[in-house]
């Protein structure tokens, strides 16, 4: 299936990019970042706080549907 | 009234308390956050804040939403910054109006600390020594797979 993947602030410098499509056989959020993580090895060295999917928040092991956003976002720090 | 919002401006305080103001009302606690010049020992000169704003109104929405329910509050609402911000800036303001005070303390505290922990917003300080680091970070190196948990 082909999902849109975002990535935010640290997780957008460290991929080199804000987004991509990506093919793939990954069925939750936390295969999807792993699978992420080998494409851009610099990925590999964080660790992701929050996920959400089509803009809303969700789990990482939430199931992945063909067509689906999935946003990955770097420890939060507002305020 | 209930709102949260993000402004890539500086925030009009005066505007933001009146919105908030209720004839019903015996107390009002606002709570600002404020940029600070250090932090974990190194000397900040600005920071720089990334907010992903479709989410982050969607979530601060929902927090605000618990604070009235949960604190049986009148009015309550708070505004984030995004963008470029200078030493004593506002980063956050939250403001609530209840019949009583003991609510409207409560209720303050539980809205800033909620928007610490959901809110889909980063902070990138900019130090003295010329260096920049997103806060929260700098922990994640050399932790892997991490993120299951």
């Amino acid at each position: 299936m082909g999902v849109t993947v975002r990535y935010f602030a640290a997780f957008r410098e460290a991929a080199g990019l804000a987004e991509e499509a990506i093919e793939t056989a990954a069925e939750t959020p936390a295969a999807l970042f792993a699978e992420c993580a080998n494409r851009h090895p610099a990925l590999q060295r964080f660790t992701a706080s929050l996920v959400a999917i089509n803009d809303e928040m969700a789990g990482w092991e939430s199931r992945l549907s063909d067509g689906d956003e999935v946003l990955f976002f770097p420890p939060v720090a507002g305020g | 009234m209930r709102q949260f919002s993000v402004a890539a401006a500086p925030i009009d305080l005066g505007g933001f308390r009146r919105s908030l103001a209720d004839p019903s009302c015996g107390a009002y606690a606002q709570f600002e956050g404020w940029v600070r010049d250090h932090n974990e020992g190194q000397e900040v000169l600005r920071l720089e804040y990334e907010v992903y704003v479709p989410l982050a109104v969607k979530e601060g929405l929902r927090i605000i939403d618990e604070a009235v329910d949960r604190f049986g509050l009148t009015r309550a609402a708070a505004i984030h910054r995004s963008g470029l911000l200078e030493l004593t800036d506002v980063a956050v303001v939250v403001g609530v109006s209840s019949p009583h005070r003991a609510a409207a303390f409560d209720a303050c505290r539980y809205i800033i600390d909620q928007a610490k922990l959901r809110l889909p917003i980063w902070k990138k300080e900019h130090y003295a020594s010329g260096a920049a680091e997103w806060v929260n970070c700098r922990h994640c190196a050399g932790v892997e797979h991490a993120h299951h948990s």
